[in-house]
């Protein structure tokens, strides 16, 4: 008992008090910009492992990319990536930054479904689907819950059982062998229900785009609810957009 | 000679790979290099070759610190005998090899699917109609888990054949997570598009599957890396050992109800991971490591905050270890269940941490050792009971271990010295196999390329390959209700497994 009450006293306070506001450590790399900088366009273009940089103008789709960060290694004068963790939307669009512009990704509120706030805002039950993610979004999913990130204070949590859960979390870029699990487990949630892609394979399949052993027919059936980038999600981002997407907009 | 003798990382022409009729082939491994217990299969894989089925095996010698390497040329209608029918350690392969190419076997005993990959010979047959093995009797009954779990967790079906509490029987079908990625890797041609491929391999193990991938580009292409890659890759690899370990233990104090150490455990792996992210920008060390370069070097500041991570880690860790491991609640859980004895952890060639807690000394930083781990002079942990218990302690043993290490390789770091280095392309008509043990044990990548240099085999092995076996053997006569605690306490890859 005592042993115990002295762990608990020498782990002190280890939740972070606003995760809307806090820095992360080191060189995270969230969202970049980029500069008005005449380089090699074609080299830049040729030189991304997923083709997520696109000319006229020089953009960069956060819904491609895996931020392994190559690309402001060759151009730092052209790329720069932020520790701006906020990389969630619920528009795809919004996650293609352009050049010459510096401004954060944010949800559009006119296409977030009014019911949303009214059931969800307090308390939001979701249940996770990894369709060929390959665990380090899985992680960081189940980061998000632990003492540090805390997301269950706000009423967000992660369930057992689809019937128990007001909308999915899919992780991965949907293999073939996943499509029917992934369906039987969206149609027994029960409605009205979320859809939220985590990560850039879920997003885009990223680097596993086109391949043969996909089907990622499911996600054109539906409106999606929200995009988190990240390679993996980071936790921070994660929370971030689901607070955005369930409470109003003041 | 019957074989090639090849150190880890070497090249040589695949034509200087003795082809041996397929009876020699078998008699050769399974009669002569398999009997002696120091050796075992790190990877036996087949692949297409004018018209025929192609067969390579790669069997290390830990003893002597060399891969044999021997092939045969099979058609592609061949029913064979089968190796799995005098060792079972092969099993798994052939399955593959059989799932693959539609090889027959006459003895093999059971030829169950291994993954459903999208190029698999026989398409007639899908993970949704698989008829698992069944038990008729009244007495008993069926539990079907998956293949979605209740936790944030990967895919795989568990199918349990019980008898009231008790497991007779568990088969585990897998396949669900199958991405391709083996194929991915010869149709993407960029060196950037193969290396992020090799950090999906399993994104829980990134520091392990993109070092193996870069050691064996390398080598492939003619290029020894320089002292301060293979010291950045050497800390990196031990520091994710951490990481995984740390998680680890909070996981298993999380399923057997124990609050405490799953909220300290799980706290205590944020600075960890977290340093990843001063180091190299990504919590998962995601464009960390780099073929012949990096874009992180290494510097004194580094190391001076690892030691401030460090400094804060260590007394709490191990106030918290002290606490769980003097607790008799928790250890009473631990003690006893899920055991996986030496004999059977040998039969089925298991690797890695799981299989050093069950008696069997296999490290690939000991048998065959590659960046800094000849100087560090690695001493595996190894443990004799290979119950839940023995694979908690070795997680809390290893990770003291790899501060230790990771604080004697901070005391000389390489400084000034060169990051960025051009590669040649790689050479053709080449084989390379590549081993390294990662936190959860030997990962084996073996490449040839054609006569361009173009890659024309991919071959990656993840330690969970053999160890699901493992699992499944573990459980039986356990309480269905321990099945959560011995699944956590190998923690085996699903997409390292279905690729």
């Amino acid at each position: 008992m005592l042993n115990n009450l002295k762990i608990m006293y020498h782990q002190g306070k280890q939740y972070i008090p606003d995760v809307t506001t806090v820095e992360v450590p080191g060189i995270f790399r969230g969202r970049p910009i980029i500069s008005d900088v005449r380089i090699n366009t074609e080299e830049l273009i040729q030189l991304c492992p997923t083709n997520a940089i696109n000319r006229e103008p020089i953009s960069i789709d956060l819904g491609k990319c895996t931020f392994c960060g190559e690309c402001a290694f060759a151009f730092p004068e052209k790329i720069r990536f932020t520790k701006d963790y906020k990389l969630s939307t619920n528009e795809r669009n919004r996650l293609i930054v352009v050049e010459g512009q510096d401004k954060p990704i944010d949800l559009n509120p006119d296409l977030i479904r009014k019911e949303i706030h009214k059931l969800f805002g307090g308390s939001l039950k979701l249940r996770q689907v990894s369709a060929a993610g390959d665990n380090s979004c899985e992680w960081e999913l189940n980061a998000a819950g632990n003492v540090n990130f805390d997301m269950g204070r706000f009423g967000i949590e992660f369930v057992a059982s689809p019937r128990h859960a007001d909308g999915i979390v899919i992780t991965g870029p949907v293999s073939e062998n996943m499509a029917e699990p992934l369906q039987i487990c969206y149609d027994a949630t029960p409605d009205p229900k979320l859809i939220i892609l985590a990560g850039t394979d879920a997003i885009s399949g990223g680097i596993f785009d086109g391949a043969p052993a996909l089907n990622r027919s499911f996600l054109n059936k539906y409106k999606i609810d929200l995009y988190v980038a990240g390679n993996p999600v980071h936790p921070l981002s994660f929370i971030n957009g689901i607070l955005q997407l369930i409470r109003k907009i003041k | 000679m019957n074989y090639s003798v090849l150190k880890n990382n070497q090249r040589v022409p695949v034509n200087s790979i003795p082809v041996i009729r397929y009876e020699d082939f078998m008699d050769t491994i399974v009669s002569t290099l398999m009997k002696d217990k120091n050796n075992h299969c790190v990877n036996y894989f087949g692949y297409h070759h004018e018209s025929k089925i192609k067969l390579i095996c790669c069997i290390a010698d830990d003893a002597n610190h060399c891969i044999y390497v021997l092939s045969s040329l099979v058609e592609q209608t061949a029913i064979l005998p089968s190796f799995s029918a005098h060792n079972l350690s092969f099993e798994k392969y052939e399955r593959e090899i059989h799932e693959n190419f539609d090889i027959g076997y006459s003895d093999h005993p059971w030829l169950k699917p291994v993954r459903y990959p999208f190029h698999a010979a026989d398409k007639s047959k899908t993970i949704s109609n698989y008829p698992f093995y069944q038990i008729e009797s009244e007495e008993l009954h069926e539990v079907g888990v998956g293949p979605i779990h209740a936790g944030v967790i990967e895919p795989g079906h568990f199918r349990f054949i019980c008898n009231g509490e008790q497991i007779l029987h568990l088969e585990i079908q897998l396949g669900y997570q199958h991405r391709g990625i083996e194929q991915l890797f010869l149709e993407k041609k960029k060196l950037l598009q193969r290396t992020t491929l090799a950090e999906n391999i399993t994104g829980d193990t990134v520091v392990g599957h993109t070092g193996t991938f870069a050691k064996l580009w390398e080598s492939l292409c003619g290029y020894t890396a320089t002292p301060e890659l293979e010291f950045a890759r050497t800390l990196a690899l031990e520091h994710e050992r951490i990481a995984i370990h740390t998680g680890d233990l909070s996981a298993i104090c999380t399923d057997i109800a124990y609050q405490l150490g799953s909220s300290v455990f799980g706290r205590l792996r944020t600075p960890v991971i977290n340093y990843f992210q001063i180091w190299g920008g990504n919590r998962l060390s995601k464009g960390l490591i780099r073929p012949g370069k990096t874009n992180f070097p290494f510097t004194k500041e580094l190391a001076k905050k690892w030691i401030e991570v460090f400094d804060a880690y260590e007394p709490d860790f191990t106030e918290m270890v002290k606490q769980m491991f003097d607790l008799p609640s928790a250890l009473a859980r631990l003690e006893k269940t899920g055991v996986v004895l030496t004999g059977v952890a040998e039969s089925i060639g298991m690797v890695g941490m799981a299989a050093r807690a069950s008696g069997v000394n296999r490290d690939v930083r000991l048998s065959h050792p590659d960046n800094l781990y000849k100087q560090l002079n690695h001493k595996p942990i190894v443990k004799h009971h290979g119950d839940v218990y023995s694979r908690t302690q070795i997680r809390k043993e290893e990770i003291f271990q790899s501060i230790g290490y990771i604080k004697q390789l901070l005391t000389d770091i390489p400084e000034n010295m060169k990051y960025t280095n051009e590669l040649n392309t790689p050479e053709p008509d080449s084989f390379v196999i590549s081993l390294t043990e990662g936190w959860r044990g030997e990962i084996c990548h073996c490449a040839i390329t054609g006569n361009k240099g173009e890659l024309i085999v991919y071959k990656i092995k993840d330690p969970s390959f053999h160890n699901w076996l493992a699992l499944a053997l573990a459980v039986r006569n356990n309480e269905i209700s321990d099945f959560p605690i011995c699944n956590k306490s190998f923690n085996l890859s699903y997409c390292g497994h279905d690729l």
